[in-house]
Order: structure tokens, then sequence, then C-alpha cells
């Protein structure tokens, strides 16, 4: 207990609750179904693979998440050279 | 039939263990039969934690194979004769454990034992949750700290789905059990309070287990804090949990403050 305390009495605890709570709210909601992400990054996998040949780790799928409104952002890398040949035949 | 009790946590160094042992040894003093199943196999403690460490000759997995009869396996405690343990397997890998054995096993122990503890492993894979796929309770042992009331809510999630009692329908008793809390880091705000835990749990309180030397000088002795001395803090905290675990109606106090010198000048209250 310091001076600075009788002034300022609240400390970190309601940061963590607060945090707490919004993110175990959002955990719960979403406990019951598979990782949302992790099914997006699979299916657009097959899509892609369907017309062009890329590898696994050249498509990035990311979800930000804000307390009204999330970003799904996704990046695909399509090599060039395996590219064209597919897309011909498409 | 005995009472199942799993003792888990989701996240590690929580106090499993050492809640495990305190609360297992305090319903046996008081002479109920009790049995404590290790389930952390390839990383057993719970023997070491009751001063057993040089007694293990077989173990769960053991019984599970069928190489060593459950009664071999069993080890009694020195101080409490109606306190056994079942250490986990050291060596073994933790797929030696199934779901068939582990229930076989849970059965015959509740058919002979007042209470059978399972304590439980860290995380939320196989291991844990075969430890608490046969209770018929669960004590959720959480530090006021954003990453294990997290843990022990994804816990909660589990028991509530991933139990044999959740399948067929019926409530699994869920209790939180606090530990380490520092009641004058909480006053300032600097820890959450036990209020915050359980409104964010939503799940009842089984006790509060005050931060104190008295649980690692224990651990050190390998003896249940509730044995070794029965009178400090932290042990009355894990007599009086195991008393409520039992159907006793104890209200719970929170520890309260150490008063600082600025609060004892001005004679402030906690905020």
């Amino acid at each position: 207990m310091n001076l600075l305390d009788l002034f300022k009495r609240r400390g970190s605890a309601p940061v963590a609750r607060e945090r707490l709570q919004v993110l175990l709210a959002y955990e719960r909601r979403n406990r019951s179904q598979p990782d949302l992400v992790s099914v997006l990054r699979e299916e657009i996998m097959a899509v892609i693979a369907r017309h062009v040949q890329i590898d696994q780790d050249y498509l990035q799928v990311s979800m930000d998440r804000g307390e009204t409104m999330s970003t799904l952002e996704i990046d695909i890398q399509i090599p060039n050279k395996s590219a064209r040949p597919l897309a011909m035949s498409a | 039939m005995g009472k199942v009790v799993v003792v888990t946590s989701g996240k590690g160094g929580v106090g499993k263990t050492t809640s495990t042992a305190a609360l297992g040894a305090a319903v046996a003093r008081t002479g109920k039969k009790v049995a404590l199943v290790d389930f952390d196999v390839g990383l057993r403690n719970l023997d070491l934690i009751m001063g057993a460490e040089r007694r293990v000759v077989f173990d769960l997995v053991n019984v599970i194979q069928g190489t060593a009869k459950l009664s071999q396996a069993l080890i009694r405690d020195k101080r409490v004769e109606t306190l056994f343990l079942l250490p986990a397997s050291q060596t073994r890998d933790k797929d030696a454990l199934t779901e068939e054995g582990v229930g076989e096993v849970i059965e015959k122990l509740s058919s002979v034992f007042d209470y059978v503890f399972c304590d439980s492993p860290a995380g939320i894979e196989r291991g844990a949750q075969l430890a608490m796929r046969f209770a018929d309770e669960a004590v959720i042992v959480t530090n006021p700290e954003v990453s294990s009331v997290r843990d022990s809510d994804r816990i909660i999630g589990l028991l509530d789905a991933r139990t044999v009692k959740a399948e067929r329908g019926e409530q699994i008793a869920k209790h939180v059990l606090v530990t380490r809390y520092d009641a004058a880091r909480a006053a300032r705000g600097e820890m959450l309070s036990i209020d915050d835990v359980l409104e964010i749990l939503s799940t009842p309180l089984l006790g509060i287990i005050p931060e104190s030397q008295d649980v690692l000088k224990a651990s050190n002795l390998g003896s249940p804090v509730t044995l070794s001395d029965p009178t400090n803090s932290a042990a009355r905290a894990y007599i009086e949990a195991a008393k409520r675990l039992e159907g006793e109606e104890l209200p719970v106090v929170v520890p309260f403050e150490r008063k600082g010198f600025l609060d004892r000048l001005f004679g402030r209250r906690a905020a």
C-alpha cells in the first residue's frame, strides 16, 4: 500500500474481469460448433483446388474478432507456374 | 456405491494434485474410506505429494492391462488407515488407458470406497477426459487469474458434455475451489476477487485456499497439508471444503485483507 493507492483504488482486476467476460461469452457461443476458421479454410481450399493447384501453406485464413463486428481475412498466394496449365485445361 | 469426484482444472500448476491429496486426506480423517487415483500417466506426482513414491510397485495401467490386481496396486497411507492411493504409470504413454478399463477400475473402487478422487492431468485431451468420464461430482481448481479462469470455463463445458452422467441427461455436481488466493492483493484490486470468479464461472464455491507457505512445506515433506499441520490456514480451508463436499452446510468466509500501514492509520475499509 503506498500513497498513490489512496487516490487510485482501482487495480488491474476490473480489466481482467471485463476481458474474461467478453472472451468467455464468445467462447461459450462457439463451443458446440466446430472451429469456424478451420472449416472455412478447408472449404476454401477445396474450391480453389478445383481450378488451381496450390499448396496448403499458401492459404492463410484468419479472423479478427471485434466487439460488434469481426473481420475474416483470406490470403491466397497462387504461384504462376502451376496456375497456367491447370487454368487452361479447366 | 461411493461417490466419484474428479479434481480438474484445464490449466496446469493450479493445485489439482495438492488439492486431491488435501481433500482426500481430510475426508479420510473422518473415517470414510477414500481412494485417490492419479490419472496423470507419464507425469505422475500424487505419489510424491502423498509421500508414497518409494512404495509404488504396480499402477493404474498395470491394473487396466491385467498385469496386476487392483488390491496389489493400491497403496495404503501410513498415517490414515482408510486412505489409499492408486498411482499412475510413470513409463507408459497415456494411450495405455482405455475407457472400458478405466470404467471397470472406477466401478470396482466405488463399490469398496466411500469416495474415489480422480486427480486429472492438465489439458483437455484424452487423459483429462478419462479422469472426468465416470465422475459424479467435479472440483474445479481455479486460481484467481485470467488464464486459469478461462480454462476452468472450458473444463466446465466438457463436464457438461463429455461425462457419462451428462450423456445420460443428468447433472454432474460442480464446485469451484479457488486456490492461491491472496486477500491483500484482491483487496487492492490487483487480483480477481472471489465474486468475480464465481460470477464469471457461475458455479458454486467449495472453498477458498489462501496462498500459503504451508502448502509448499507439506509438499516438501510428502504429506497432504491437512495431515502435516491441520491447524494452519490452508489446511483449515481444505478441511472445511472437504466438509462441504460431504454435504455439510458451512458458510465460506473470504479471507480478510491484512491491513497495510495507511489502512490502519486512516481506518479504511477494504474496497
